[in-house]
């Protein structure tokens, strides 16, 4: 090609780029006012209760991003809720909800836990990618409960994938208070053998390999979405069931398929957590990760792209928050607070074309 | 006898389309008239209108003599209008006199529902009508004909002198035809009028004083029953002043390329959709099928689909029995089909113009490779190929089909399934919702796939269309095919007769 | 070594009515709301709200009853704010509850830090007592289980009555059934379809506040972090299990009381771990879900209705 042409192409992409950069910040436009809006209530709820906002959410960014440590820190409690986020998307995709994600996360960080504590003596890239697999065989399974009852018999999967978080916690913290209980007070394993362990990344801080998994699952995500004839079909029932059944797609696997590998995905995300931050299984040790993802993935937009950087956003209020505490003695559950203020500004978009009849967001001139 | 209620110059279009063009209709007092026509005539428009559901763009109501501007249900209620329709507007899970007095109940000791009374009060209006009815009896669980009855005594407990009936025997069986007939007679008797709407010759002639056929949006003629003549009013509702000639079809063979026998299914009411349909239907060949809608013809094409079960028939593919095949199956054997919603069955709005474009196909090659992964540059190449060749106006192919026109998302339907090389489509309505362009270049498509040897059965509600395309005319109606006919052996008004029940073969 | 026959008395099915109050409250406030078509399942946020209102009223004015009161109100604020998003902006209800209860949790934690300045619990305040019913408490064995209980056990018996009355009985029951399973019909009959669902989903975070109210000052007389403890989501199951009526709610609420009073003092015998019988109810729920899903179907459709 000619030095021309090739110019010529490299402008076709850089604009392709561009446009899809714009539109897609435009497009979440929704979701910023949302964080926006939620920071500005959880503002006045501090003002009103004695606290400074600007102190408050000032010592939260500097814990979060602060230094190499706050960093490191963000991105470890990044990585869960990005993991329950993709679960969440993707279940949602094919039009489902799956609110078992904390469930599935739990019982995957259990397997993971029981093959990294029982297999001793084996080399570690055996060791790994088994408690791995084992993370997700767990997840896959607790997933596909829910989905058979509701593609055999109905049942909605609201329910019983709720109710199925709930079991998971009692049924581990069974096993973890009796058979497999490690000696003393805590409700906890043993720890698991090093060669099970997921490397640390960031010395001094929990930050370990099971980041780099999450993106990797984040990537997945969109291959599987985009580039899959199974993310084709997720997709197709998602948006019209009638004209995926009409083309000869099986709805009933469809929906059993993606509650599947949600469940797996989410299962993946216990493992990390248990082969990377804990190494032991521990009673409890999911703060509710499985919500943080249902409020990660609404503030993504429902795009794994955007889930990483709401998963981010999360991490550091969290990892922020524990500094806020700290020094200015905010309590703590300012980020719960936060968390829930943004998943209700997103629960009803509509509020948005409410404001935009009664003349508000003018000067923002969205389309649409 | 003056007139109780006098419409004139009722003028009302959708989106451009003219529904009623400058109608005049009365009724009087204790009449039964009828407004008889085709799907689309405006019957159902023209009584909406009056019920206060639409807003007439020109002409006037006259009620008793008086004026009126009907702007909602509610006020046509208060001028003692009211509406039985096609779906009903029962809530399943209350008692026949808990529906009928929702709004309006009785109460006792000031904040108590009045059962007592409720049912009462229900008895003594059934009894009255001679429509019979158990008021402590859940709707539910009453069978089709007695839920009408609920909505009828609904509307008389609001007081209504009119009643509109829209095409309310098309959700009963016989036995239960009559009961409703015998009500109507008593309602006569007590000085009610009866609007029957409906599309069934035979029913209207026995029933009616006066029949007023509409025709395409307008009046085509009121006649009186002593000078009731069937075939007269056939050619009212179906007849043009400008013959149609069928075209030549130099392609067609003797080979059976769809066999369909004896089949017989449930519709979604758990009441027989399809009684015994037989037919077969050749290479190069179109079979129209034609009849008004709810006659069997949804739950003809779910069968043929795969995507209703079959209680009793066989259906065979070039030889080969398919009746327990997959919708996949059929559709990888050849199957293809125009469905008559295509933004509810036929495609996936929110999906791109590519995308739609491999709906069917994304799990086969070459846009399926291995490990499931989709073949993306095949997808695009296809893309291009068949926007350029069927003419897809759309700003490019990632373009949400939502954003199309209507004609162009046909076009889309049309291409995908076309492109298939199937052996046997199914084109259900094919041209409806589109203008003439378009719909020109839906019927150029099909004849275009017949002479490559395809065998098409057209169903349309268009009997223009049926009878211009099609080499042979079946006519459907109460899920059986009651005639099948060579076109060139008979005319317009045959088939008009056979759509609407007149005549059995 | 305690025996299993030495936990079996009256103090066990006293303990369970008294486990099954907050229940029976919550569950017939979730009929109210999915009778009229608005899933709820915020009720878990909205009970721990009235937990700690209650509790922060009582506080503030030393008065338990005036502690019920603000329970009440706070949950029907709650109740408003699901009806605003899922009714008048048409929203998703699931995120919408899910939102609420992440505030509920994330709101009364933060308070109960700024204001007793402890994450875990508030500091003691009046509870609301037990009372005894005179010639009831008398009676053998009975006696001793509802002739002496803290009042609210007494008040969600009358609740159940005036729910019963209500829903099946009154004009107003008859439109909310009207309204949840067919709103087109009901529209069409004159009835304000938006004001009914807004009344009901207010009405069950009013009663929802009411059962977080008896955890808060009936059972104990403080507020605990988290203290509802997942008892919304059983209340969901209570209802779902009395086929969406307020008898069939106050029998299911009473068999997750009963097992929840008899975990309790199955610890002390030691035949099952207290962990597996805590999954009971949910494993419970999950069955009833998936063999009712066909026969049982919630009276609605949970699809926004919007008027045309």
């Amino acid at each position: 090609m000619t030095e021309d042409k090739i110019k010529q192409k490299a402008r076709q992409i850089l604009e392709k780029a561009q446009l899809r950069f714009i539109t897609s910040l435009t497009d979440s436009i929704p979701q910023i006012i949302a964080v926006i809006g939620a920071f500005l209530i959880g503002a006045i709820v501090l003002a009103v209760t004695g606290y400074s906002p600007l102190e408050a959410y000032g010592t939260m960014l500097v814990g979060a991003f602060g230094d190499i440590y706050g960093v490191g820190q963000t991105l470890t409690q990044a990585t869960p809720i990005l993991f329950t986020a993709l679960a969440f998307l993707l279940a949602f995709k094919c039009g489902l909800f799956n609110l078992g994600a904390e469930g599935q996360l739990i019982i995957g960080g259990f397997f993971a836990a029981v093959v990294g504590i029982s297999l001793n003596g084996l080399p570690v890239f055996i060791h790994l990618p088994l408690a791995l697999l084992a993370g997700i065989l767990g997840g896959a399974i607790w997933g596909f409960i829910p989905a058979v009852l509701k593609a055999k018999l109905g049942a909605h999967e609201v329910i019983t994938t709720m109710m199925s978080s709930y079991v998971a916690l009692y049924v581990t913290s069974y096993f973890v208070n009796y058979p497999l209980k490690a000696p003393g007070w805590v409700s906890q394993t043993i720890p698991i053998a090093a060669s099970a362990e997921l490397p640390r990344l960031l010395p001094v801080t929990q930050l370990s390999a099971a980041f780099i998994l999450s993106i990797a699952a984040a990537i997945a995500t969109v291959y599987l979405l985009e580039k899959t004839t199974i993310g084709y079909e997720i997709r197709a029932i998602g948006l019209n069931p009638a004209a995926a059944e009409n083309a000869g797609i099986s709805t009933k696997k469809g929906l059993i398929l993606a509650l599947v590998i949600s469940g797996a995905i989410a299962g993946v995300g216990g493992a990390g957590e248990i082969l990377g931050v804990h190494r032991r299984f521990i009673d409890g040790f999911s703060p509710g990760y499985g919500w943080d993802g249902l409020a990660v993935a609404l503030i993504g937009g429902l795009n794994p792209v955007g889930s990483i950087i709401a998963a981010i956003l999360f991490g550091a209020i969290r990892s922020g928050g524990i500094s806020m505490n700290i020094s200015t003695g905010v309590p703590l559950d300012i980020i719960n607070v936060l968390q829930a203020l943004v998943v209700l500004f997103v629960a009803a978009p509509k509020i948005f074309e409410y404001f935009k009849k009664k003349g508000g967001f003018k000067w923002l001139k969205l389309s649409t | 006898m003056s007139a109780a209620i006098k419409m004139v110059g009722i003028t009302k279009s959708f989106s451009g389309t003219l529904a009623n063009a400058g109608i005049d209709f009365d009724v009087e007092e204790g009449e039964v008239h009828s407004l008889l026509g085709e799907n689309g005539a405006g019957k159902t428009v023209l009584m909406s209108i009056l019920y206060g559901l639409y807003k007439p763009d020109r002409g006037k109501i006259f009620v008793k003599g008086k004026e009126a501007k009907i702007e909602n249900p509610a006020k046509a209620i208060s001028l003692g209008i009211g509406m039985v329709h096609q779906h009903f507007m029962l809530v399943p899970s209350l008692t026949v006199a808990e529906n009928i007095v929702l709004g309006s109940e009785p109460e006792k000791y000031g904040f108590c529902l009045d059962s007592e009374k409720a049912n009462e009060d229900v008895t003594e209006l059934s009894r009255k009508y001679g429509l019979e009815v158990d008021p402590k009896a859940v709707v539910n669980t009453l069978p089709v004909g007695v839920q009408q009855r609920v909505e009828i005594l609904k509307a008389l407990f609001r007081r209504a002198e009119f009643l509109i009936l829209d095409e309310p025997t098309s959700v009963l069986s016989p036995q239960e035809v009559d009961g409703l007939f015998k009500a109507i007679a008593a309602l006569k008797q007590q000085g009610k009028s009866v609007v029957f709407i409906s599309h069934k010759l035979k029913e209207v002639c026995s029933i009616s004083d006066r029949i007023t056929v509409l025709k395409r949006g307008r009046v085509s003629g009121t006649v009186n029953k002593e000078n009731i003549d069937m075939e007269e009013l056939a050619k009212m509702m179906v007849g043009r002043e400008i013959p149609i000639v069928p075209l030549q079809n130099p392609f067609r063979r003797e080979k059976v390329v769809l066999q369909a026998e004896g089949l017989r299914a449930f519709d979604k009411r758990k009441m027989l959709g399809l009684k015994s349909v037989t037919f077969k239907v050749h290479e190069s060949e179109i079979l129209g099928m034609a009849g008004i809608e709810g006659n069997g013809q949804s739950e003809l094409i779910e069968v043929l689909m795969g995507l209703r079960k079959l209680d009793e028939g066989k259906i065979v593919l070039n030889g080969k029995p398919i009746t327990n095949a997959s919708v996949h199956e059929r559709i990888k054997s050849g199957f293809s089909i125009i469905p008559e919603d295509r933004q509810k069955t036929g495609l996936v709005l929110d999906f791109s113009v590519s995308e739609n474009l491999i709906l069917g196909r994304q799990d086969q090659p070459p846009f399926a490779e291995k490990f499931y992964r989709l073949n993306l540059e095949k997808e695009s190449e296809l893309a291009q190929e068949l926007i350029q060749e069927y003419s897809i106006q759309t700003p490019s192919k990632e373009t949400p089909v939502r954003h199309l026109s209507g004609g162009t998302q046909q076009r889309v339907v049309v291409a995908r399934e076309f492109s298939r090389q199937p052996k046997f489509i199914i084109a259900s309505q094919p041209t409806r919702g589109l203008d003439i362009g378009a719909a020109e270049y839906v019927r150029k498509k099909l004849l275009e796939m017949r002479d490559k040897g395809c065998a098409i059965l057209l169903i349309s509600a268009d009997l223009d269309e049926v009878l211009a395309l099609s080499d042979r005319i079946a006519v459907i109606y109460e899920g059986k095919i009651v005639a099948i006919r060579e076109n060139s052996k008979t005319s317009e008004l045959e088939i008009g007769l056979l759509m609407t029940g007149a005549t059995n073969d | 070594m305690v025996e299993i026959v030495d936990i079996i008395n009256a103090g066990l099915f006293a303990a369970a009515l008294r486990m099954a109050t907050p229940l029976v409250f919550t569950s017939i406030g979730g009929i109210f709301s999915e009778r009229a078509g608005i899933v709820n399942i915020a009720l878990e946020g909205m009970m721990l709200t009235g937990a700690f209102s209650g509790v922060l009223a009582t506080f503030a004015t030393g008065n338990p009853w005036l502690g019920v009161i603000a329970s009440v109100l706070a949950g029907g604020l709650l109740g408003y704010l699901h009806a605003l998003l899922t009714v008048k902006f048409a929203g998703n209800q699931i995120v919408s509850g899910t939102g609420i209860n992440l505030l509920a949790l994330g709101g009364t934690g933060y308070l109960c830090q700024a204001i007793w300045g402890s994450r875990g619990a508030s500091q003691s305040v009046q509870g609301l007592g037990a009372i005894s019913i005179p010639l009831l408490k008398d009676i053998p064995f009975i006696g001793e289980i509802i002739g002496t209980q803290t009042p609210l056990v007494y008040i969600s018996i009358i609740v159940v009555v005036l729910s019963y009355i209500l829903l099946f009985k009154t004009p107003m029951g008859l439109r909310i059934r009207a309204v949840g399973e067919h709103p087109a019909a009901a529209d069409t009959t004159g009835v304000d379809v938006y004001k009914t669902k807004y009344l009901c989903v207010v009405l069950s975070g009013m009663l929802a506040g009411l059962g977080g109210a008896f955890l808060s000052l009936g059972h104990l007389s403080l507020f605990v972090n988290g203290m509802t403890g997942g008892r919304g989501f059983i209340a969901l199951a209570a209802m779902i299990l009395g086929g969406w009526t307020p008898v069939g709610a106050l029998g299911a609420s009473l068999l997750f009381g009963f097992a929840d009073a008899l975990q309790m003092r199955l610890q002390s015998v030691a035949l099952l771990p207290s962990q597996i019988i805590l999954t009971l109810p949910y494993i419970l729920t999950i069955i009833v879900v998936a063999v009712f899903a066909r026969k049982r179907a919630p009276p609605s459709d949970y699809k926004p209705y919007i008027k045309e």
